[in-house]
């Protein structure tokens, strides 16, 4: 086994540890923790397919903004719910353990079966100026579209969480 | 200098991805605290992702298409979780509860 194998293993079996912790632990604030945990490793990922810069972006945006709004919400929201079982009363889980056991079996055979194109030799490393290049000259439409997206969703979450005048 | 592309095959990367968002599919169908449901939302995003990257470093090194849609639906997560956070808060200030199951106002 090469050092990037045994590197993908280690991060392989994190993230699906910690993912399995996000869906099963009862506590919430530590379901965000594995949460967190997760998505390291899928920042270690993005490292191993040679591209940092989405690691970087993983790590500050969805390990750091992400997860703090996520522990940030669960805080506010504790009320009397704190003793109600994780798992609600209406017994979806059998369900939603047939759903993903189902989903499990169809994409991994879906990627067993597949033909992949390998022409990994081709792999180089992409760097932060060739994707900043590409954002801002291919993609410039999308990237814009995609700011006025998040001010939007900004304007519109300060305007939903907004306490109103007469409100308790 | 090997790349780690070399060494691994594409289909570990897209098991793994498999895997983690039938885990998010699972925790979205189990789970009754709507900020857990949004936390399995995150991870079934996630691996989404993680598809998107592989492909592009696999098989479409000069474009990298796949990177930046990965930028994108990074994007759009961050996006989903403010306004979701939004919409939580304001139901539990007036219904006192993060229950999904109690908030049901709208099913017919």
């Amino acid at each position: 086994m090469t050092v990037a194998e045994v590197i993908f293993y280690v991060l392989a079996a994190l993230a699906i540890v910690s993912s399995l912790g996000v869906v099963t632990v009862p506590n919430v604030v530590h379901a965000a923790l594995f949460l967190i945990l997760s998505l390291l490793a899928v920042a270690g990922f993005y490292i191993l397919l040679s591209s940092e810069f989405l690691a970087l972006v993983q790590v500050l945006i969805y390990a750091g903004a992400v997860a703090t709004i996520l522990l940030f919400g669960l805080m506010l929201t504790r009320g009397r719910d704190e003793l109600l079982p994780s798992v609600g009363a209406g017994a979806q889980w059998p369900v939603g353990l047939l759903a993903t056991a189902v989903l499990v079996a169809a994409m991994g055979t879906a990627v067993l079966v597949s033909e992949w194109p390998r022409d990994a030799g081709e792999v180089t490393m992409i760097s932060v100026n060739t994707i900043g290049g590409a954002l801002f000259r291919d993609w410039l439409l999308p990237f814009e579209i995609a700011s006025v997206v998040l001010l939007v969703a900004l304007i519109g979450a300060v305007v939903i969480a907004r306490q109103e005048e007469g409100e308790a | 200098m090997d790349t780690a592309a070399e060494q691994i095959p594409l289909e570990s990367f897209l098991f793994v991805s498999a895997v983690i968002f039938s885990l998010g599919v699972y925790g979205v169908l189990s789970r009754r605290n709507a900020v857990q449901i949004l936390m399995s939302v995150e991870l079934m995003l996630n691996a989404v992702a993680v598809n998107f990257v592989a492909f592009a470093s696999y098989t479409d090194g000069t474009l990298f298409r796949g990177l930046i849609f990965a930028v994108f639906v990074i994007i759009i997560a961050a996006a989903e979780v403010g306004l979701a956070l939004g919409i939580i808060l304001r139901v539990f200030r007036t219904r006192a509860t993060a229950n999904v199951d109690e908030v049901d106002q709208l099913k017919w």
